[in-house]
């Protein structure tokens, strides 16, 4: 409760961690907190990525890219009804959703990647929750002031001043959420047509409820629930703990330096007592509320505001900083045994992490490369098996469909492998009689379904199953496209 | 029923006061936001009442406020389809046959609307794949009874074969050979060995001999000379290796002895006029149309 004034300038901060041993319970309520500004290198890195992520995800609906006519304009686009993925010179079909999981295998592979080489980096600096949060906090400091006076406000009696604040940083957050799940919808649809039909009330009524959704979460995980979701919500927690092993880089409080901690007063010396001055900046600085000086916590995201909160103090007092800085278990014992604490980042666990995401990204990437942009399907008939015709030969029955992916309508011919002396029938062919190669035309970044009819003499075959190959020719730009299948006839 | 309760030692909360084999259970309170959102579930479930069908009566329900009925929901969702094969419909109605098999468009929807008719009437007789069983003809090949033109396809389907109701129906009458005693079974032996001979060799020689001047005599008129068959009489070709009713020797010799004669209804006084369309592009193009 007494405030000592250790110098002139650092303040003793009345605050306690929320999740003291001594106070801590299941079912204690939560206790609002309210995280102190703090300036330093590693605030100026986290507005920095907020701007960069939150720039990504609002900007990018907009980019346009030119396909051709008719085709969408928007770079990145998710077109359910169509059933295309656009991004930007990518076009994926929804038989070729494997690159999206390719990339979410990426997205783990490089989160195990990052924590083992600077701990729960992404919790801290790149998590969207982390991201709105930091934002909700930022508009409710521009509006009600700072952590004091923050504070003093929660306490203060209803008034006209108090809701008129409340209201307004209400607003601003509904603002920021509604714009949240605005640019959410905005992947799915073409953005400035969707745009206008929000306005003029004319959208389709996913799209207000999807906005309406993600409003209410954005609102109530950024504003309201806040490190809650951390703590209690979230899996990524207790994952990334078995990923840091004793060289990864994580906020870590020496001890060894700052303790015994004690009050300081401009002048005193600093001889038998540790560089901690128990200013509890470190504590109020903290999003999720905790006291760093315990110890790495589940709690901790590794935000480093405590690092600049504490390194701010210590120029103050004319103390080198780093008191709480990143290091690693390994390096801190290092450290203390007196031998320089080194950086160990390339471990065998580290670069097989990286060579692992690499080597998915480039295989990913000769996949995509080398797509073909014609693709054969054959379904046999199995109802009947075989026909017999009036003239002993023995017919079969397939549809087959063709993936025609090039923007071009293309001419194709269709050639058969395997079965000697057939002939071929394909129902709404350009030539609709029997031929050894019918043909016929496919429209741009279409599928087109046919039947067809294989017909041979009965004495030819020799077995009850024989293989044949599709061939599909582009007659133009002479790419082919096969398909394996089999020509039944009866028992021999 | 509760026992005693008890304050654990732990945690200073009291139990429930029910005891399992010693296991007790602490009496915590419901967290706020459950109870809360409870409490609105609740209200929330009075405004349905009121507003959606709800509650059974005796040979009712409660319709609700709002008037809605997922059966409604159907009935508007069939009417909208309709309305949208309306466009195709009209024209399939004006279109003739040989317009909607060069027609691309009507084609696609003709043969969507005769493969759902042809699973909903007439898979039950022959097949559904169109293969048939015996006594109900492979609609895959290309032999047909009573003609595969489109045209005949159609007048077959819509009047129907031996169909006592339609007068324009489709009607031949196969002699029963044995029954009637016009042949003796020596006869029907031969006569059964010669068409199978037709199609087939390494058969009794002598016996189909015999056969061939039998055949002559009494088969040709509506089989033809050749075995091939004569589409006026629905007389099936002999001399292939197709046979509605099988082509074993047995079963030819029960077909001379006591004759065929299959049935097919007239759909043409069942189902609408385009739906006989459709059905008839449908079958025509399953491989075997002429």
């Amino acid at each position: 409760m007494n405030e000592t004034s250790v110098s002139p300038g650092i303040d003793r901060i009345d605050v306690e961690a929320v999740n003291k041993k001594e106070t801590r319970s299941l079912y204690k309520k939560r206790v609002k907190i309210h995280p102190k500004r703090v300036q330093g290198t590693f605030r100026a890195l986290k507005w920095w990525i907020m701007m960069v992520t939150l720039g990504i995800y609002y900007v990018t609906p907009w980019i346009r890219w030119d396909r051709g006519p008719g085709a969408a304009d928007q770079a990145v686009l998710i077109d359910i009804p169509g059933r295309r993925f656009y991004f930007f010179f990518i076009e994926i079909w929804p038989q070729e959703f494997y690159y999206i999981a390719g990339l979410l295998i990426m997205a783990g592979v490089g989160l195990f990647f990052v924590t083992s080489l600077v701990g729960r980096g992404w919790c801290g600096y790149a998590c969207p929750q982390t991201v709105w949060t930091d934002l909700f906090i930022y508009v409710e400091r521009w509006i009600e002031g700072d952590r004091g006076a923050r504070i003093r406000l929660d306490k203060a009696a209803f008034s006209v001043s108090k809701l008129s604040r409340r209201v307004l940083k209400f607003a601003l957050w509904l603002m920021i959420s509604v714009a949240t799940g605005g640019a959410w919808v905005f992947y799915y649809a073409d953005a400035p047509t969707l745009m206008v039909q929000l306005v003029t009330l004319e959208a389709p009524s996913i799209a207000y409820t999807t906005i309406a959704v993600l409003t209410f979460t954005t609102f109530s995980l950024g504003g309201l629930m806040r490190e809650q979701v951390c703590t209690y919500m979230c899996p990524w927690p207790r994952i990334q703990g078995a990923m840091m092993d004793e060289d990864s880089l994580t906020v870590t409080y020496r001890d060894d330096r700052g303790e015994r901690r004690d009050a300081y007063k401009k002048g005193e010396s600093w001889e038998g007592r540790g560089d901690c001055v128990d200013c509890n900046q470190c504590v109020a600085a903290c999003p999720m509320g905790i006291d760093i000086r315990d110890g790495q916590q589940l709690e901790c995201i590794t935000c480093a505001l405590c690092i600049d909160a504490c390194d701010t103090v210590m120029n103050r007092v004319g103390r080198p900083t780093g008191l709480i800085a990143y290091a690693s278990v390994a390096g801190e014992h290092r450290r203390r045994e007196g031998e320089p604490a080194g950086l160990r980042l390339f471990r065998v666990r580290t670069i097989a992490y990286l060579a692992l995401w690499a080597a998915i990204g480039i295989g990913m990437l000769v996949a995509l490369v080398s797509r073909a942009d014609l693709d054969i399907n054959v379904l046999r008939d199995r109802n009947p098996l075989y026909v017999t015709l009036s003239d002993g030969s023995i017919r079969n029955g397939y549809t087959f469909k063709i993936l025609n992916k090039a923007r071009e309508k293309r001419t194709l011919i269709l050639t058969l492998e395997g079965l000697a002396g057939s002939r071929l029938k394909v129902v709404g062919a350009e030539d609709a009689e029997e031929t050894a190669a019918p043909f016929f035309s496919a429209e741009p970044d279409r599928l087109h379904s046919f039947r067809l009819f294989i017909s041979a003499p009965g004495e030819y075959l020799r077995r009850e199953a024989t293989a044949i190959r599709f061939i599909l020719t582009d007659l133009e730009s002479g790419s082919r496209a096969h398909y394996d299948s089999i020509f039944r006839g009866p028992k021999q | 029923m509760a026992d005693q309760k008890y304050i654990d030692e732990v945690t200073g909360i009291e139990t429930t006061g029910h005891e399992w084999d010693g296991i007790r259970e602490l009496n915590n309170p419901l967290p706020n936001w459950w109870r809360w959102i409870l409490y609105a579930s609740i209200v929330w479930a009075f405004g349905y009442w009121i507003a959606y069908p709800a509650w059974p009566l005796i040979s009712s329900h409660t319709t609700g406020l709002l008037g809605y009925s997922s059966r409604a929901e159907v009935g508007k969702e069939i009417s909208k389809a309709k309305e949208r094969q309306k466009v195709h419909l009209v024209k399939l109605e004006k279109a003739s046959l040989e317009d909607i098999r060069t027609d691309p468009e009507l084609l696609e929807f003709a043969l969507a609307g005769g493969r759902s008719a042809y699973n909903v009437n007439c898979s039950q007789c022959h097949g559904s794949g169109a293969q048939g069983f015996a006594g109900f003809p492979n609609l895959n090949d290309d032999e047909w009874l009573w003609g595969g033109t489109i045209k005949d396809i159609h007048f077959t389907i819509s009047h129907g074969i031996r169909n006592t109701e339609d007068d324009e129906a489709r009607s031949s009458a196969m002699p029963a050979f044995l029954k009637d005693e016009t042949l003796n079974k020596q006869q029907v032996n031969d006569v059964a060995e010669f068409v199978i001979s037709l199609s087939k060799t390494g058969g009794d020689a002598p016996a189909a001999a015999r056969g061939k001047s039998l055949y002559a005599e009494h088969c040709v008129a509506c089989h033809g000379p050749d075995g091939g068959g004569k589409a006026e009489f629905g007389a099936p070709a002999l001399n292939n290796g197709i046979w509605l009713y099988g082509g074993d020797k047995g079963t030819i010799v029960h077909t001379i002895a006591n004759s065929r004669s299959g049935v097919m209804p007239a759909w043409g006084r069942i189902l609408e006029p385009v739906t006989i369309k459709k059905l008839a592009v449908y079958i025509h193009s399953l491989g075997g149309g002429k």
